[in-house]
């Protein structure tokens, strides 16, 4: 898969994530991370379903009582092998999907795979998986809401989530040719509203809102270091899949440290974690107890200090960053696939 | 009307937060003892009646008629709790 979209880091086909971490690094992670009050493990990637030992990974988090969640892009992913995993205790299974038909999907992800999707989705509810559809919303396929809502229902699916692009990774790269229009948008929402009235509880629609087109910050991550980390391949600890960009922070190893010195201790999870960190126009805000200054990741990608207020909040000095942003919707240009040659050539320069 | 624990979701005791949670896809609910007790109860056999029995002759002194229906309607209503006719 090749999403132009891609919330994997650009140089991710560099040294940084070569290391894998072993079948019983993995489960003695999941081990601290049980003891820790981590309760629910998304099983995430580039692509999970390529580590062989997958099953027994499920079945560590299984043993001890983790929630787990497969993400998968279900490309070559066979019904035989989804039959192992829910014997071995997975829990549910998240597939994403591109478009509401196979060849606009299949432009998007830049590989034919709209017939292996459908597939998994089907083989998904046969093995009884509670089952989320996922898409990411962009310019070049937010007239597809209704359309892909519809797939989902007749999917059997549990939820669908319609996850505006958010703008770091291979989609901050690829901006100008994902931005979609106010009038996307508006109208995307609109749909959402309607089939939320008409399904009710029978199929739950998430919206993840497009950030840079509100008024305020997200509350990223409900707070940093509150309620999330990740673990990269390698080992790394992010409070967030986006913060090993930060490269003003120092990001621990489960190699060298325990997840629990790591959670408490690291520059990392301490940096941000709470409001002391926090600057004007935040610091005497009374929106900081519900959006946290927003997110760190966006502070320093766009505004170039992690530690200012969200670029995206109208009260920040930098909002005029995010406005230009707004117009290059304007600007007609190319997407650049995520593959590992361009990855490289985008780390190296 | 018997109402059981959704598929999607497991009830199981959290030893770290030293309560019972219910947990389902990305999301989970830390429930009171006596809300774990109900959700012990629904097996998809027991009507929710019988529930109500059973726990108001352990609980003699209260009626908590009410305390099961909102548990049950809260849960059913994001769908972490269903009904078998």
């Amino acid at each position: 898969m090749q999403c132009p979209y891609c919330s994997n880091p650009l140089d991710f086909a560099g040294p940084r994530f070569q290391r894998e971490l072993s079948t019983d690094e993995w489960c003695r992670v999941f081990r601290e991370a049980h003891e820790l009050g981590v309760v629910q493990l998304g099983l995430s990637g580039g692509e999970p379903t390529l580590r062989s030992d997958l099953p027994e990974l499920v079945r560590c988090a299984h043993e001890l009582g983790l929630y787990s969640t497969l993400v998968t892009s279900a490309f070559r992913l066979r019904k035989e092998r989804l039959a192992e995993l829910k014997a071995a205790g997975l829990d549910h299974v998240q597939i994403s999907i591109q478009a509401a038909d196979a060849e606009l999907s299949d432009r998007i992800a830049g590989t034919a795979s709209f017939g292996d999707k459908l597939a998994a989705y089907q083989a998904t509810r046969e093995l009884g998986f509670p089952l989320t559809v996922n898409v990411v919303l962009h310019r070049d396929n937010l007239h597809q809401v209704e359309a892909l809502i519809r797939l989902a229902e007749r999917l059997g699916a549990e939820r669908i989530e319609l996850a505006n692009t958010q703008f770091y990774g291979w989609a901050l790269h690829n901006r100008a040719a994902l931005m979609p229009t106010r009038e996307q948008l508006d109208r995307g929402w609109e749909v959402v509203q309607r089939e939320r009235r008409r399904l009710g509880s029978r199929l739950e629609i998430v919206w993840v809102l497009p950030d840079y087109h509100e008024e305020f910050p997200k509350p990223c991550m409900g707070g940093w270091g509150n309620a999330y980390m990740t673990v990269t391949p390698a080992g790394e600890v992010w409070p967030c899949h986006a913060a090993g960009r930060i490269r003003t922070l120092t990001f621990a190893n489960v190699r060298d440290r325990s997840l629990e010195w790591i959670w408490n201790e690291s520059d990392a999870f301490t940096r941000f974690r709470g409001d002391a960190w926090m600057p004007e126009p935040c610091r005497s805000c009374e929106r900081k107890t519900k959006d946290f200054g927003g997110c760190r990741c966006q502070a320093f990608l766009i505004a170039g200090d992690a530690g200012l207020t969200d670029p995206v909040c109208s009260l920040s000095p930098h909002r005029p960053l995010i406005d230009a942003a707004l117009a290059e919707v304007e600007v007609n240009t190319a997407w650049t696939y995520r593959a590992a040659p361009a990855s490289r050539v985008l780390a190296g320069g | 009307m018997t109402p059981r624990v959704a598929a999607k979701a497991r009830l199981q005791w959290d030893g770290v937060r030293n309560r019972h949670i219910l947990l389902y896809p990305e999301g989970l609910v830390a429930l009171n003892p006596t809300a774990a007790e109900i959700l012990g109860l629904c097996d998809g056999r027991r009507t929710v009646d019988e529930i109500v029995a059973l726990l108001s002759g352990k609980y003699q002194s209260q009626d908590i008629t009410a305390d099961v229906q909102e548990l049950l309607a809260g849960l059913a209503a994001k769908g972490l709790v269903t009904y078998d006719a």
